[in-house]
């Protein structure tokens, strides 16, 4: 038996003092590979069996193009109704107290909760033209059902809660100091929102917005009822791939999912990444 | 400029955070309002600015009445407790922020704003950190650029919430002795909340003891220190020791222990007020007192040793303290545990229910 | 210190009365047109053949298929979604490790794909023609088109749910707790039971009745991978699409209506936890 110690030895072995490490990150990774990113590799295999060619003709088809155009549209255009709509909605939750605060605050959860297909019908039926509102739009000349404008309005309708639960939070912690900072420097009311809490709740709100439009760019059940699926018209690019699917055309359905999958990861990778480096400039290094 | 306080009152629910009250602050003073948590000098100090209306009475700057008047409007520059710092801003941005907003009149051009922002820049010696976010900067930078912000509007009065309050010992003493060398540059009326006496003593011309939303004494740090005029002020101005004393053939007496009055004091019950120097140490107990205690703690701190002492054969409410002067200390070292008689030399009598102190000496 | 009671008397940007008016104004009208009429017309379309109607349509055959077999999905996606969001929070929250920031990513994958991509991920592995489904053809299992693809996607879809309600909550609750337990000698188990548990506890249920909420409405991932046989592999939501689209628009929406009773109880739920988080708070 050894009676001399290496350094090594000495070294006092850092260990962790909670316990799990092992057992929770390793159900995490399994879990994740498994249902998350094994999958991905049948996508991946099916693109590239496919060839070069053939997938460039698939995701650059006309109908295609028209479907990609249509639904970045309309998810920008639901975005950013959404970023007013949503800054309202938070302003007006967390700065005042009025009768039926609470039930607001609770019904913005509701696109969140309801399936999206049920939305879809329901949002179908009161916009056509025997609709509650589609009725009434008919009558001024508007018609939102079976239009480009029914998938923005699905789109938005899905994606509300994004923007207000991700301002809602900063808003809550904005310190009331720094406003009446703004106040003693003889800023007007206007100023002070705009040049001192604004830009506080920018980040959150581009997060909100980023959120948002990443969501509707996938939304599916809420838009078909509603869109009318015109080819060329009002075809989002995720019924493309349904439709591919039900031709039985496999390798056409992946190539454009592809597409998709890649743009939302995209997206994904940049609103983490956007974030991370704007807190730390909040903060400070941490 | 003169600020003028009129019969201003402050409830917050049932909450009385200030009684009417009334002060009466001189152009080019430095006012330290100080008391303890509660006391309502953060209320008033906000009502001075305008970030709170008060319930009754009026302000007046100079002969202009502001009560009614916006903060924004009143144009006084204000120093929040946590800097309240812009953090999206870089401090170059913070303190241009004052002069960005003013009407397009009277608004400097941008060079010109540029220049006025790196001159105080250079006032608070912070200009190299320009282009810095609040974030990246240490308390008391971020501090001095509180301070540049809200003087870059050039206001005629500024004020100060508990302005050296978050920042270490050090870093406090240097910036009280820059605030004060700025206020007497540049002239402004300055008022500021502390719950340091010592801050509130060594800063201010005059001093505003506030407790439960009123005002006790109004008064210049060496007469407030020399005059306490009521209990309050002299249990918050500290380190006073507290006998309590019952009248017996010309003394005062509390069970063992006994102090003669001095010639010509009233014969009444009450409580000796004793500062912690105010004493001499012996083995026995004098002609004018009988007053044993035990030494619990010696602790030196600065120019002085401390005494933490213990009653002995009679009660008081807390520990008495004594300071003795390093000299003083060694030519008669004293042990923890040792019995030591002490013997005042001045005092401040309350009589049972009296609100003024009648001074003592022996 | 009567500095940090901010109370109403205080001055804050936009509370002049006319401001606020008119945004709480606004803000309620947009609602009630994009939000609270389709609420009510779900129930009003259900019912507007009468109660009678209304009842026979969910006792159709088909119809209690769909709410069985849609139960049986989210009794099955729960519990895994429950084991895996605490094991990833836990992970996340109470270590630091390379690779944690990228992890937390990953985890918000299922937010960002479209749920028609997600359905056909899972169709081209699983599927007769992918690499594991051929295998699993020749051992003759069928995953797709039947119950068990239609779960593997819907956990797939509703994986970050319990994970996003705790992870938030738990760092902002710290490791200090823990780290005394610890000290005081409790076990892993006792730990996470006594400790942790009762902290997090209301999160906890609320991640779950979130995901049960979208494990029983998914559409988009299940309408690939089920094949829409009826009576076979028809959950509720596809079963809503078949009647709406078979003009049956009253029997759709009294199935429809079912869905947004459970949306309806899972906001009523959310809504306790705050009203009892606040009292709470105020309390202490």
């Amino acid at each position: 038996m050894a009676t001399q110690l290496s350094a090594a030895d000495i070294r006092p072995r850092h260990k962790r003092v909670l316990p799990g490490l092992s057992l929770s990150l390793g159900t995490s990774l399994l879990f994740i590979s498994l249902i998350l990113l094994l999958p991905m590799t049948g996508l991946i295999m099916q693109s590239v069996d496919m060839g070069w060619e053939r997938y460039w003709q698939v995701i650059s088809d006309e109908r295609v193009v028209a479907s990609y155009k249509v639904t970045l549209w309309a998810a920008l255009i639901a975005s950013l109704f959404n970023g007013v709509f949503g800054l309202l909605l938070a302003w007006v939750l967390v700065r005042y107290d009025f009768f039926g605060r609470r039930v607001l605050d609770a019904l913005v959860d509701l696109p969140f909760a309801l399936p999206t297909a049920v939305a879809g019908i329901t949002l179908a039926t009161l916009y056509a033209q025997n609709g509650w509102y589609g009725d009434l739009l008919a009558s001024i000349g508007i018609k939102i059902a079976y239009t480009p404008w029914g998938i923005v309005l699905a789109m938005a309708f899905t994606s509300i809660p994004f923007v207000v639960r991700t301002v809602q939070p900063v808003l809550e912690e904005l310190s009331p100091e720094e406003e009446e900072a703004g106040m003693t420097l003889g800023a007007s009311d206007w100023s002070v929102f705009r040049r001192v809490i604004f830009p506080a709740l920018w980040p959150a709100l581009m997060t909100g917005i980023a959120l948002s439009f990443t969501r509707s760019l996938g939304e599916f059940g809420a838009v078909i009822f509603i869109a009318g699926n015109m080819p060329y018209v009002s075809e989002i690019t995720s019924l493309m791939i349904f439709v591919s699917l039900q031709e039985f055309d496999f390798p056409a359905a992946s190539a454009i999912a592809s597409v998709v999958l890649m743009a939302s990861l995209i997206l994904l990778f940049a609103i983490n990444i956007w974030q991370a480096r704007y807190l730390r400039r909040l903060h400070g290094r941490n | 400029m003169s600020i003028l306080i009129e019969h201003i009152s402050k409830t917050f629910g049932q909450f009385q955070a200030l009684s009417p009250l009334s002060l009466d602050i001189q152009e080019g003073e430095m006012i330290g309002l100080l008391g303890p948590s509660g006391s309502g000098k953060t209320t008033l100090l906000r009502i001075i600015a305008g970030l709170e209306g008060a319930d009754t009475g009026r302000i007046q700057f100079g002969d202009r009445d502001v009560t009614n008047l916006h903060v924004r409007d009143r144009r006084v520059g204000f120093v929040f407790q946590n800097y309240a710092l812009f953090r999206h801003m870089t401090v170059a941005d913070n303190v241009a922020f004052g002069l960005d907003v003013l009407p397009r009149k009277e608004r400097p051009s941008p060079s010109e704003i540029k220049k006025r922002v790196m001159h105080l820049l250079d006032m608070v010696q912070l200009a190299h950190l320009a282009n810095r976010f609040p974030s990246q900067l240490s308390g008391g930078q971020k501090q001095r650029i509180a301070l540049a912000r809200a003087l870059a509007t050039q206001p005629e009065v500024l004020l100060l919430d508990e302005p050296f309050g978050a920042l270490d010992a050090k870093v406090r003493k240097e910036l009280r002795r820059w605030l004060r060398g700025l206020h007497d540059e540049l002239g402004f009326t300055s008022v500021f909340v502390t719950h340091d006496q010592e801050e509130a003593l060594e800063l201010s011309d005059r001093v505003v003891v506030m407790s439960n939303g009123h005002i006790e004494q109004v008064d210049q740090p060496g007469a407030l220190y020399a005059s306490p005029n009521s209990r309050f002020v002299f249990d918050f101005l500290g380190n006073a020791n507290v006998f309590e004393g019952k009248i017996e053939n010309g003394q005062w007496r509390n069970e063992q222990a006994h102090i003669v009055l001095p010639k010509g004091a009233a014969q009444q019950n009450g409580q000796l007020y004793v500062r912690s120097h105010e004493f001499t140490v012996s083995e026995t107990a004098t002609d004018q007192a009988n007053l044993p205690l035990k030494v619990v703690a010696i602790n030196p701190i600065g120019a002085e040793v401390r005494l933490e002492l213990s009653p002995v054969g009679w009660h008081s409410k807390d520990i008495w303290e004594m300071d003795l002067p390093h000299k003083v200390f060694d030519k008669k070292p004293v042990e923890k545990g040792q019995t030591v008689f002490v013997t005042p030399k001045a005092g401040y009598f309350f009589a049972q229910d009296a609100k003024q102190a009648e001074p003592l000496h022996w | 210190m009567s500095s940090k009671k901010h109370t109403a008397s205080q001055l804050r940007v936009g509370d002049r009365p006319w401001v606020k008016r008119s945004l709480i104004g606004l803000t309620l009208f947009l609602t009630t047109i994009l939000l609270v009429v389709p609420l009510i017309a779900i129930f009003q379309q259900a019912f507007v053949k009468g109660a009678g109607h209304y009842f026979t349509s969910l006792l159709e055959a088909d119809t209690l298929h769909a709410i069985g077999l849609t139960l049986l999905v989210a009794a099955l996606t729960v519990p895994v979604n429950l084991v895996f969001g605490v094991m990833l929070a836990w992970s996340v929250t109470r270590f630091e490790f390379p690779g944690r920031k990228l992890l937390m990513t990953l985890m918000d994958i299922p937010f960002a794909v479209s749920p028609v991509v997600a359905g056909l991920l899972y169709l081209l592995l699983y599927g007769n023609n992918g690499w594991i489904g051929s295998w699993l053809y020749e051992q003759d299992i069928q995953l797709m088109f039947a119950w068990p693809g239609i779960v593997m996607v819907t956990v797939f879809v509703t994986c970050p749910f319990v994970a996003r309600e705790l992870i938030p909550l738990m760092q902002q609750q710290g490791r200090e707790d823990e780290e005394a337990a610890v000290i005081l000698g409790a076990s892993g188990w006792q730990l996470f039971r006594r400790v942790t548990l009762p902290n997090i506890k209301w999160a906890l249920i609320y991640g779950v009745i979130l995901t049960n909420a979208r494990a029983v409405g998914e559409f988009g991932a299940v309408s690939v991978v089920s094949g829409n046989i009826r009576g076979e592999t028809n959950t509720l939501p596809l079963h809503v699409q078949l009647q709406y689209e078979d003009y049956q628009a009253a029997a759709a929406f009294a199935s429809a209506s079912l869905l947004a009773l459970i949306a309806l109880l899972t906001l009523l739920f959310k809504a306790f936890i705050e009203w009892r988080q606040e009292r709470q708070e105020t309390t202490l």
